[in-house]
């Protein structure tokens, strides 16, 4: 039998690890609902934003904050340049060109990654504190993302139902025909969608150094569990990311305590094969 | 239009065999060896593509392939290693264990109608799946490190290894021309044009009396099951399995590549789409050798971005469009 003790402390990691997915699929499904496009190479972006935080932070010795902000500017080029060089010109193909696209980007990513900064695991140095409440550990390498991510979402959230470029980047996930009716151009709103998703990326990146180190492969890490949590909340669906991250992030946490890692994941995964039987359309979709 | 059809196309086809028959009687030395090891791979990954085209030109995008190519290639490798069974009973369980595999996982979405970016993504759950499920299990399978085939020393014929390549090129030629039959023969009959309709629009489909659970179901279990021969085919050439090289994402992605390529909706074309990937990875590592480690696959994935870009129906594809659209064209 597992200590309690054991189980609350990995309940209370998969709340902390679910933040950061949360902004990984928000990101990703942000991008699916507007453009229809997914990103198989989303996480890659990632892995190029913590690049930067190791150079910046721990090799150029800059205060962490400013590392943070180019890494979200750097977050919002690259998604601006994959959608405007590669996604642009195929808009119009069948959906599987569209998805190999940006999977030859990923192949492209990851071996430029390893030509110039080789396989070489690097991780960022922290002098942070952890609280104790009740026998369980909780670092701030956990508590400070966390808390960031959520802000971030909040941000998100405020952006897409305050602002009018967030008004316009709904009507079109709604409706992609209806606005090129009443005479807006769909081009701008994918262009500020990319840049929108990029900086999440971008953001995901100077929080996941916290914890992770940075290494030419970390897609692979979080890049399909990303897509699963994207579908399992239903593609396009917002509320439904979010609470999907918790749910995955919860049973890896556990089971991977529990088991093993790996079978952690096989669980996560297990789970999502059966849901999408059950519900197509993701958990908050209505049945048909 | 149907090349196998006119007398021409059937001396080609006729010389293109003779001359591959040939092949192995020149290729001799060091340069002869490492050329034959590179026309045993693209036969055996051609046949792998032709597999995976039988679902992707019907609108079933997998990329999930890695998860049979894996079963089937764990499944052959663990029996000989542990049980002594020699491949050619473990090769058919293999393709049999995989094919109801694929059963299992296309009943239920073809009853609850998971189609395209769900059907995709769930494939690649399943080779998530397999992949983490082949490292979980190191006690058996040596995890990510992988797993060598016991030698078999004098029973080479029984433990399907041999130190001859040529016995190897034949084999491998034998399964391309088999996989080419498999597609030619579902290309001409009643199955494609009730697949096209499903891929269409399955509710109007259903309404004219098609069947779509079990086309949809047999044509998966086709595929998965030549999958995992190819699979099998594969690792017995190697004589190593690796849960990275033949599950997950990656090598999923490249199969799919290889097809998109070429071209799906042609016969050759997976095949020409993948002589062209591997022959370009293989001309990439000589040139580039280990001095710029990376740099082989940089151009390899900038050259496919640009390929899909600007020929999406494939290589071949697109070439066989040019040349059935201008006699047509000068007609006019």
């Amino acid at each position: 039998m597992i200590d309690p003790i054991f189980l609350a402390e990995a309940a209370i990691n998969g709340i902390l690890l679910g933040g950061i997915l949360a902004l990984l699929a928000l990101g990703l499904n942000l991008i699916f609902g507007v453009i229809e496009v997914v990103w198989i190479v989303y996480v890659d972006l990632v892995m190029l934003c913590m690049y930067a935080m190791y150079f910046l932070y721990q090799v150029q010795g800059w205060p962490f904050w400013a590392a943070g902000v180019v890494s979200l500017g750097l977050g919002a080029l690259l998604g601006i340049a994959v959608h405007l060089l590669v996604i642009s010109p195929i808009l119009m193909s069948p959906p599987i060109n569209q998805l190999l696209a940006t999977g030859g980007l990923l192949f492209f990513i990851q071996s430029f990654a390893t030509f110039l900064w080789t396989t070489d695991h690097r991780s960022l140095r922290f002098s942070l504190p952890s609280f104790e409440v009740g026998g369980i550990f909780l670092p701030a390498t956990r508590l400070i993302p966390f808390g960031i991510s959520v802000l971030a979402m909040l941000a998100l959230y405020l952006f897409l139902t305050r602002t009018y470029m967030g008004t316009a980047i709904r009507a079109v996930a709604q409706d992609r025909d209806a606005m090129s009716l009443m005479g807006a151009s769909p081009q701008r709103v994918y262009v500020v969608t990319s840049a929108v998703g990029g900086m999440m990326a971008g953001l995901a990146g100077a929080l996941l150094v916290f914890q992770y180190s940075v290494h030419p492969f970390f897609g692979g890490q979080f890049g399909p569990l990303t897509f699963m949590i994207c579908v399992l909340g239903g593609l396009g669906n917002m509320v439904g990311a979010f609470v999907a991250s918790f749910v995955m992030s919860e049973i890896i946490s556990i089971a991977g305590v529990i088991w093993s890692t790996e079978m952690g994941y096989v669980i996560a995964f297990l789970v999502f094969i059966v849901m999408m039987f059950l519900r197509p359309g993701g958990i908050l979709a209505r049945r048909e | 239009m149907r090349a196998t059809g006119s007398l021409a196309g059937r001396g080609a086809a006729a010389a293109v065999g003779v001359v591959l028959l040939a092949v192995p009687l020149f290729l001799t030395g060091g340069w002869g060896q490492y050329a034959l090891h590179v026309l045993i791979q693209i036969f055996i990954w051609s046949f792998i593509g032709q597999a995976w085209s039988l679902m992707g030109r019907f609108g079933l995008v997998s990329l999930g392939h890695g998860a049979f190519l894996g079963l089937g290639a764990y499944a052959v490798a663990l029996l000989w290693n542990f049980f002594g069974l020699t491949p050619w009973v473990g090769a058919v369980i293999a393709v049999v264990g995989t094919g109801l595999f694929a059963a299992v996982i296309a009943y239920p979405c073809s009853r609850f109608r998971v189609v395209g970016h769900y059907f995709t993504l769930m494939t690649l759950a399943v080779g998530e799946v397999i992949r983490l499920l082949i490292i979980a299990e190191r006690d058996w399978t040596g995890g990510s490190l992988g797993l060598t085939l016991k030698t078999a020393g004098s029973r080479g014929l029984l433990a399907i290894q041999f130190a001859d390549r040529r016995v190897f090129y034949y084999g491998a030629l034998v399964l391309w021309a088999a996989g080419l039959w498999v597609w030619w023969r579902l290309d001409r009959s009643m199955a494609r044009s009730a697949m096209e309709a499903i891929g269409e629009d399955e509710t109007a489909a259903a309404s004219v009396g098609i069947h779509v659970t079990r086309f949809k179901i047999g044509i998966t279990v086709l595929s998965a099951a030549m999958t995992a021969l190819g699979g099998v085919a594969y690792a017995q050439y190697i004589t190593y399995v690796n849960p990275e090289t033949l599950s997950g994402i990656g090598v999923s992605l490249r199969i799919v590549f290889a097809v998109v390529l070429g071209g799906m909706y042609v016969l050759l074309g997976p095949t020409v789409g993948t002589a062209l990937t591997i022959a370009l990875s293989e001309s990439l590592r000589i040139v580039f050798g280990l001095k710029f480690i990376g740099m082989a696959e940089t151009i390899y994935g900038l050259l496919l971005v640009l390929f899909i870009i600007f020929l999406p129906a494939g290589i071949y594809g697109s070439l066989a469009r040019l040349v059935a659209r201008r006699p047509a064209g000068a007609g006019v």
